[in-house]
């Protein structure tokens, strides 16, 4: 017999990670996202898109063990699952790069959908990592994706270019859209000198997937190639990453307001300055 | 307008730069999604005064013609404070001169 039974094509979540700009945590967040539904029970696979510039194999610390890409599977050159690289800590979780960086011009919107496709069945859902900008590369990350969750931070050209990402998204009927704003310093935005969560939300016109606070253990676990959910770290960022994939999986979690994350005098007065009179 | 905003502006000083970045950037998307350029924006600023100056005398330094956001949606947003109305509204024949018109 066959391994497991393959899971129907229709019920697998096909989820695209983009931002328009780069830097703001894609990838990041891909990786511990992806461990996060991994640990969760959920068969994860997550799509490095970003052939040319492929970094999420570092950040789950798998950089050794890539022999094969999707291009190989395409050309017949090897099986799907000699390609597929499977988390020994998370044995749920399995990284595919799309690419080599040396190849720089094979990938076509098609190649994507074809090995989306030929992925799905043994998962139930697919985290697409892709590229920033919002040419070619990110086209083709997004034709083979059902939804989407935009990563910006709270500032100005970061919000400009998810707004960008957003508009291309709807005009190919990617949906649901969902937002995660990263990098937070709740204490530059309770003195309002950072934009506040209902500025960006409010402006881009999204739901709010997640709220992902600055963490400097987020650097830490990029250099061990550790993403942070996968210890049961208890760092502010590894918590929010698990609860983004709780609310990916629709469970209510609530959100953290970042205005009320200090108490006493100063923050209570903060606050008052925060007041809307008109 | 929030709290510390009034107190900014009562004292004169600048507003939260969180403030600033929120208006500058309802301002820059307003064009990015309408693909209007600035200067397509002046052409037509300039095209509405002139047609409204045509009726009533307009306070010419309060107004203003902006594209505003919400919602992803766009809107073209004139606010221009009358002076008066002008005696001498001229007819709609007499105003624009249509071919039939000149020819007689």
């Amino acid at each position: 017999m066959a391994g497991p039974t393959p899971v129907t094509a229709s019920s697998t979540r096909t989820v695209l990670i983009c931002s328009g700009k780069g830097g703001v945590g894609k990838t990041t967040l891909t990786a511990n996202l992806g461990i996060a539904l991994a640990s969760q029970g959920m068969r994860t696979a997550v799509l490095d898109a970003d052939f040319g510039l492929r970094n999420l194999d570092l950040l789950l610390g798998l950089e050794n063990r890539i022999v094969y890409t999707a291009q190989e599977v395409l050309a017949g050159n090897c099986r799907l699952e000699q390609a597929m690289v499977k988390h020994k800590q998370e044995p749920n979780l399995a990284l595919l790069p799309a690419g080599n960086p040396r190849m720089l011009e094979w990938l076509k919107p098609e190649d994507m959908k074809t090995i989306v496709g030929l992925i799905k069945p043994h998962f139930d859902i697919v985290l697409i990592d892709a590229p920033a900008g919002i040419e070619g590369g990110f086209q083709n990350a997004a034709a083979a994706a059902e939804e989407a969750i935009v990563v910006t931070t709270p500032e100005v050209s970061a919000v400009r270019d998810a707004d960008r990402v957003i508009g291309l998204l709807n005009t190919r009927q990617v949906e649901p859209i969902q937002l995660l704003l990263n990098r937070v310093r709740p204490k530059m935005m309770a003195s309002q000198e950072m934009l506040g969560v209902t500025d960006v939300t409010d402006i881009l016109a999204l739901p709010l997937l997640g709220l992902v606070f600055e963490d400097e253990q987020v650097i830490v676990s990029t250099n061990r190639g550790e993403p942070l959910t996968l210890n049961s770290s208890q760092s502010p960022a590894a918590m929010a990453y698990h609860n983004v994939a709780r609310r990916l999986q629709g469970e209510e979690v609530p959100l953290p307001d970042p205005t009320k994350q200090r108490r006493g005098l100063r923050a209570t007065m903060r606050q008052l300055m925060q007041t809307k009179i008109f | 307008m929030s709290l510390r905003d009034l107190i900014d502006h009562l004292l004169g000083r600048q507003q939260a730069s969180a403030t600033t970045a929120k208006h500058r950037l309802q301002l820059v998307l307003a064009h990015d999604r309408s693909d209007l350029n600035p200067e397509l924006m002046e052409q037509m600023r300039r095209e509405i005064l002139e047609v409204v100056n045509r009726y009533v005398e307009l306070d010419l330094d309060g107004g203003a013609v902006s594209l505003e956001t919400e919602e992803r949606t766009t809107a073209l947003v004139a606010n221009l404070p009358i002076r008066r109305v002008r005696d001498d509204v001229p007819t709609a024949e007499a105003d624009v001169p249509t071919p039939e018109a000149s020819v007689q």
